[in-house]
């Protein structure tokens, strides 16, 4: 039976891509799989009775060393800020190519600490910073220094010790350009390098919370619980900075959709799932229930889709255990088109997601497939004809076509880069001041515009010369036949209209990061958690792959 | 150093900031990218140019014919453009001349990646300066200089067949040392080879 590809039509609606969740594709799950053998170590610790200092973690194999340098710096509380307008950290990240020498470090304090307004080199490729989720932070610093493990009840209300509010890679600031290391086998897949980042900053975090516990209090101290640890994860602050990209980067986009569109494909089309695998499937999504029980948010947008989604899981879970499902062909098909019948968005996704969890050789050639050479598709074929575009304006569009961009409400924002801080964001075209410096992200709207100016064009006339009297629309004719080679490249939605919820981008983008228990704090930014449940470096050379499901918290 | 990336970026939002428009920043972003990889002057020249536009005027040359003759200076970000755009139709002119370009570096990524885009080689002159671009992998020059160029007062296009830089006799020496490495078929491993004891007419 051959099961077709799910419409980009109907999956590249924000509202829908606000619904993704983490799965097997995720970046910081095939992250882990991939560096399970290489040798993990703890290079330097030189820490302060209070924490502060220097240290460095690595990862190494063959010849090859990832090394990560932290900096922990005594801030005041008044100075500690998750927004991305902040100038002082708790702590400060890189991850250097090889081992750092005296003078690297030296380089590096001076600079890491400052982030954006410090300088990298090429033998850096990641750059971060965090802050202390303080109230966790000193509650298992005083437990553990009076020889107690901390409140599980109480540090689950978090799931981390400290909070990244940026991870930086790919050239900004002097980091290694993408291409020096683009053909490391490593990092095939798609931001590998944040991913490592993240999960040393982790054992870091760790490491500094026994650190200064001990320091506190030498006789009584004991360490955190390795149970305990494994529970917690980082935390993460993000706010409109990451939305753009999705829209800056069609061809990766693309890839990251076209493998889990492909990968469901491939499952539908399973004609007698096993027993094995039924029972990985059933037990993932059962211990999986635990994760959105501790999944607290005081948005009530989220609120809403939580609530939605657990009744809908036990919908499911109740159509499962009285269905007989998997006594039938084709079982995964059948499961798929009773939930697009029965369920809502939220639970449809995280039942793809679950559904993933059986098929290691279906999902781990689609791995390697996430990255984009996007330079190889940049000039625009002015070869082609007026006809030819309009015919993929006419396919690939028609939803966008639809808009009518005439109404006030339909280009209610615009996206600019703000001064102070360079970073993307977005305001009411008919409120705010600097529409005229609007970032070319309104793609909806610049689309029906060239639709139209292409209406009254002979259809055999070439790009080439169309361009000669419309070269303002060069971004979309350009984005246009990118759209024709990869169907999941372009959001088919409205980016400046007044229903957008620009969260729905970061959800988007943070799935796939393998990003959990999302947490809106408006409809512009929210805090998520990462690596929560996943196996400590110890633990690397044989862990679960079902990890994330193990979650107490 | 600043990374490429960097160069992008923010090369795409000068230029932009200068009034050309989104789709055109994006091509220069990635064009001063190319020719600081090949070593090339880009951000500087760029730097000049832009700086040049708040006091001088530059004509567009956006439709190209085998002479283009302006006594404005030809603007090389449109010139460019217009050559990328057009290439395939401008390839059968085989020798293109245009003079009074200005900043005549800012023009070559555009003809280097008009040399991937029809799949031969371009030349580009002008001056003493000779430029070669195949397609879009290098650039080979005579051009060793870290300065800045504001003008150009002839330069000339060429497309050059695709054709081989040796001769045949080179060609055949070359394959008759190849053959060093073949080995003499015996007659039993003739018979059982693909195809063998077939007619090709069954």
């Amino acid at each position: 039976m051959q099961v077709s590809l799910r419409e980009p039509k109907k999956i590249m609606k924000l509202a829908k891509l606000g619904c993704f969740h983490q799965s097997k594709l995720s970046f910081l799950r095939s992250f882990l799989k991939e560096f399970k053998n290489w040798k993990y170590n703890r290079d330097l610790f030189d820490l302060d009775e209070n924490g502060y200092g220097r240290a460095v973690y690595s990862f190494s194999k063959n010849k090859r060393i990832y090394s990560l340098i932290c900096f922990a710096n005594k801030i005041d509380d008044t100075e500690r800020s998750d927004r991305v307008i902040a100038t002082k950290w708790d702590a400060a990240f890189t991850l250097h190519d090889g081992i750092p020498a005296k003078k690297d470090l030296d380089r590096l304090s001076n600079n890491v600490p400052k982030q954006e307004v410090g300088r990298m080199s090429y033998k850096e490729l990641t750059l971060s910073r965090a802050n202390k989720s303080v109230r966790i932070f000193n509650h298992v610093v005083e437990c553990l220094s009076n020889g107690k493990q901390p409140d599980k009840d109480k540090i689950s209300e978090v799931g981390y010790l400290y909070r990244t509010t940026a991870v930086y890679g790919s050239g900004k600031f002097g980091l290694a350009d993408r291409f020096r290391i683009k053909n490391r086998n490593e990092i095939f897949g798609p931001f590998r390098l944040e991913m490592m980042l993240v999960y040393l900053v982790r054992q870091f975090t760790f490491d500094q919370v026994n650190h200064i516990a001990k320091n506190k209090n030498p006789k009584k101290a004991i360490t955190l619980d390795e149970n305990i640890c494994r529970n917690l994860g980082i935390g993460n602050s993000t706010g409109l900075g990451m939305a753009p990209f999705i829209v800056n980067h069609p061809t990766l986009l693309n890839n990251w959709i076209l493998a889990r569109e492909t990968v469901l494909k491939k499952i539908r089309e399973i004609k007698n799932v096993d027993l094995k695998n039924q029972n990985i499937f059933k037990t993932c999504l059962k211990k999986s229930l635990g994760n959105i029980s501790s999944w607290s948010t005081e948005s009530d947008f989220q609120k809403k889709k939580i609530l939605n989604l657990n009744e809908d899981l036990n919908k499911f879970l109740k159509f499962l255990d009285e269905s007989n499902i998997f006594d039938k062909n084709y079982a995964f098909n059948e499961i798929y088109l009773w939930c697009e019948k029965n369920l809502k968005d939220e639970c449809i996704e995280y039942i793809v997601s679950m559904m993933m969890e059986p098929f290691d050789d279906i999902v781990e050639p689609h791995i390697y497939k996430m990255s984009s050479d996007e330079d190889k598709y940049f000039t625009i074929p002015t070869d082609r004809t007026v006809e030819d575009l309009r015919s993929i304006l006419e396919q690939k569009y028609s939803d966008i076509l639809k808009i009518d961009f005439s109404k006030t409400n339909s280009n209610k924002n615009f996206w600019f880069i703000s001064k102070n801080k360079e970073e993307p964001r977005l305001a009411d075209r008919f409120i705010d001041e600097g529409s005229d410096l609007e970032q070319p992200l309104a793609i909806a709207r610049d689309i029906c515009l060239l639709y139209s100016r292409i209406s009254n064009k002979k259809n055999s006339l070439n790009i080439g010369r169309f361009l000669l009297e419309n070269n303002d629309l060069r971004h979309v004719i350009r984005r246009a036949f990118i759209t024709e080679k990869f169907p999941y490249a372009e959001i088919q939605d409205n980016t400046i209209g007044s229903e957008l919820m620009a969260i729905d981008m970061l959800r988007l983008k943070l799935s796939f990061f393998g990003a959990v228990k999302f947490d809106p704090r408006s409809d512009k930014w929210l805090r998520i958690s990462m690596f929560q449940g996943a196996p400590l470096p110890q633990d690397l050379k044989s862990f679960d792959d079902h990890w994330i499901y193990n979650s107490l918290n | 150093m600043k990374s490429f990336s960097e160069i992008d970026t923010v090369v795409k939002r000068a230029t932009k900031g200068v009034g050309f428009n989104w789709g055109v920043a994006e091509e220069v972003g990635k064009n001063i990218k190319l020719l600081e990889m090949f070593g090339l002057p880009g951000l500087k020249n760029l730097n000049d140019y832009f700086n040049s536009l708040k006091s001088k005027k530059f004509q567009n040359l956006t439709f190209i014919s085998n002479h283009n003759q302006s006594k404005i200076p030809y603007c090389p970000i449109i010139s460019g453009i217009s050559f990328l755009d057009q290439v395939n139709e401008l390839k059968e002119l085989i020798n293109i001349k245009i003079e009074n370009m200005s900043y005549p570096i800012l023009f070559l990524p555009f003809l280097s990646r008009a040399s991937e885009v029809i799949g031969k080689k371009i030349s580009f002159k002008f001056d003493e300066n000779i430029f070669l671009f195949n397609f879009n992998q290098n650039i080979y020059s005579n051009y060793f200089s870290n300065k800045i160029l504001e003008n150009a007062k002839l330069t000339e296009i060429n497309f050059i067949e695709n054709n081989n830089t040796f001769s045949q006799e080179e060609w055949d020496n070359l394959y008759k040392l190849s053959t060093n490495t073949f080995v003499e078929e015996s007659d039993e491993l003739k018979k059982s080879a693909a195809g063998a004891g077939l007619t090709d007419n069954d």
